[in-house]
């Protein structure tokens, strides 16, 4: 067990929290309808199981499952892009399937095993799609990357296991790898810098599938 | 966000029970869309009961030979389902064609019925929606409706209903199941239980208040040629403009029914005796009375156009 989660807001958190008040000061009637207004936050305990540690954290209901990661654990290496679930930057694995951490409440993951980026390899021992990237060079400004590993290990997994996409042309076959494949179940990452053919291609050599031509 | 109190149950009976118990009690099971939406403070309960421990994730073979889908069933399990690709291939497609990986393995069957619109004004507070709040106009009305419906549209809402699933559910005859406080249990058809916007469109489905979906059930398998075609701006995660979910037959009878156009799932019964005569014929009678905007009036030809690439389409495989 280790205590790494503090009740003190961070500096970050007051900074959004002036932004708020700010904002809605500008808002019409009906939004400011909407707002808070003393209504009391409501603690909860919560153990999450995060790459193999248990760790017993204090948090507001509304902690998402990724500021639970990174305010409160340090697990920075998953990153918050949109906090709509729209970029994946916030990709996880809980119970080893994929998710995105920013549209989960951490209170709803007590006895679930999370790993993040910094639980799939480390600097000593890089995961094969980690080393893989830094061969092709699968990112520039590399705020996606630990989104775009952790998604593609799941996928991975997915294609192994016969979840088919979008792009599988016979529902009844095992899937198969291909480029078309790769693009389809990996479109809920967004590279903003458009490193999408290194990262196609580190994900391909991993899956033992480089040869594939590009579309 | 506005804090809330959060509760874990582990029956239905007690979801229905919670439901009922103070005001301003939302359910959450995936929760990949009302969490975005209590970011915006669009939805704001004061309670949250969790559901994801109550057991209805597991799929059944029903007396009549067709499919019981627990609520709590993942998109992407529903979707990889031996059964469901093989039996009712329509629903994987129309599943497998909406949002990200990472979403569907955490939506829910129950939780993808009940989304809401990705309306801009009902997710911009800023703007007037009388669907976030009623009676405060429509923004989409005289503004920005390329994306919205142009079937069975009100002066009040023209917003879409976003979901692949439903769409394959109304032509399959899917029909959900709730359960009430007090155990009272109730069958509503696909076709019953969104409603079209009216004077009312913050009321979007017929569920009663506490009422709780505990399943979605499917009749026996049609067979036929089962296509899902979706027409979007990107090949990928993005909602349709247009989309048509169809079951065709050897002798060209079907069924149609298409996403994008309208509050729900849009089909016509009637005018699919015209199936066979071709797309034309079809779209004339199912898109007869569209209402639309300078900017949306391409869905109308659009349906037609895609009806009849799903025709061919089905043709080609028969």
């Amino acid at each position: 067990m280790s205590e790494p989660g503090n009740l003190d807001f961070s500096r970050r958190e007051v900074l959004a929290i002036g932004g708020m008040t700010l904002a809605s000061t500008a808002l019409p009637q009906v939004a400011k309808a909407a707002a808070p207004q003393g209504v009391a936050p409501v603690l909860t305990r919560v153990t999450l199981d995060v790459n193999g540690r248990a760790h017993t954290l204090m948090l507001d209901t509304r902690t998402s499952l990724l500021d639970a990661l990174r305010e409160h654990l340090h697990l920075t290496g998953s990153k918050k892009g949109c906090d709509q679930g729209q970029c994946g930057a916030c990709t996880v694995l809980v119970n080893g399937r994929r998710m995105v951490s920013c549209l989960s409440l951490a209170v709803m993951h007590e006895g679930d095993r999370i790993t993040t980026i910094e639980g799939l390899g480390t600097p000593e021992k890089l995961h094969p799609l980690q080393a893989a990237f830094v061969r092709h060079d699968g990112y520039q400004c590399g705020y996606c990357t630990p989104g775009q590993i952790c998604s593609a290990a799941a996928m991975l997994d997915e294609i192994r296991t016969g979840v088919p996409s979008h792009v599988t042309q016979d529902l009844l076959a095992p899937p198969r790898l291909t480029a078309m494949e790769l693009r389809e179940r990996m479109s809920g990452n967004l590279c903003r810098c458009a490193a999408y053919s290194n990262i196609a291609d580190a994900i391909a050599e991993v899956a033992g599938g480089a040869a594939e031509p590009r579309t | 966000m506005r804090p809330f109190t959060y509760q874990r149950v582990k029956t239905p009976a007690e979801a229905a029970a919670a439901l009922m118990q103070q005001p301003d009690t939302k359910v959450i099971a995936g929760g990949t869309n009302l969490l975005d939406l209590m970011k915006l403070q669009i939805e704001a309960p004061a309670h949250l009961v969790d559901v994801n421990g109550v057991g209805l994730d597991r799929m059944n073979v029903t007396p009549e030979g067709g499919l019981r889908i627990g609520a709590l069933v993942r998109n992407t399990d529903l979707a990889a389902d031996p059964r469901v690709r093989r039996e009712y291939p329509l629903l994987s497609r129309a599943l497998l064609a909406g949002a990200s990986a990472q979403l569907r393995n955490r939506a829910t069957t129950a939780g993808n019925l009940l989304q809401r619109t990705r309306c801009p004004y009902f997710y911009d507070t800023d703007q007037p929606c009388n669907k976030r709040q009623p009676g405060s106009g429509c923004g989409a009305l005289h503004g920005y409706s390329r994306v919205h419906a142009v079937m069975g549209v009100s002066d009040a809402c023209i917003a879409t209903h976003p979901s692949d699933m439903a769409v394959a559910l109304r032509a399959l005859d899917a029909v959900v199941e709730t359960v009430r406080d007090g155990g009272a249990t109730r069958m509503i058809p696909m076709a019953e239980f969104h409603r079209l916007p009216g004077n009312t469109p913050h009321l979007e489905t017929t569920l009663r208040s506490g009422e709780l979906i505990t399943a979605v059930t499917l009749p026996k398998p049609v067979g036929g040629v089962q296509i899902y075609h979706k027409v979007r701006d990107r090949a990928s995660y993005a909602f349709a403009l247009v989309s048509v979910g169809a079951i065709v037959q050897r002798d060209g009878t079907g069924r149609i029914a298409v996403g994008g156009v309208a509050h729900k799932p849009w089909r016509v019964e009637a005018a699919e005796a015209a199936l066979p005569d071709g797309a034309r014929a079809l779209a004339s009678k199912l898109m007869a009375g569209a209402r639309t905007t300078a900017q949306n009036a391409f869905k109308v030809p659009l349906v037609e156009r895609t009806i009849a690439a799903v025709l061919q389409q089905a043709r080609e495989e028969q």
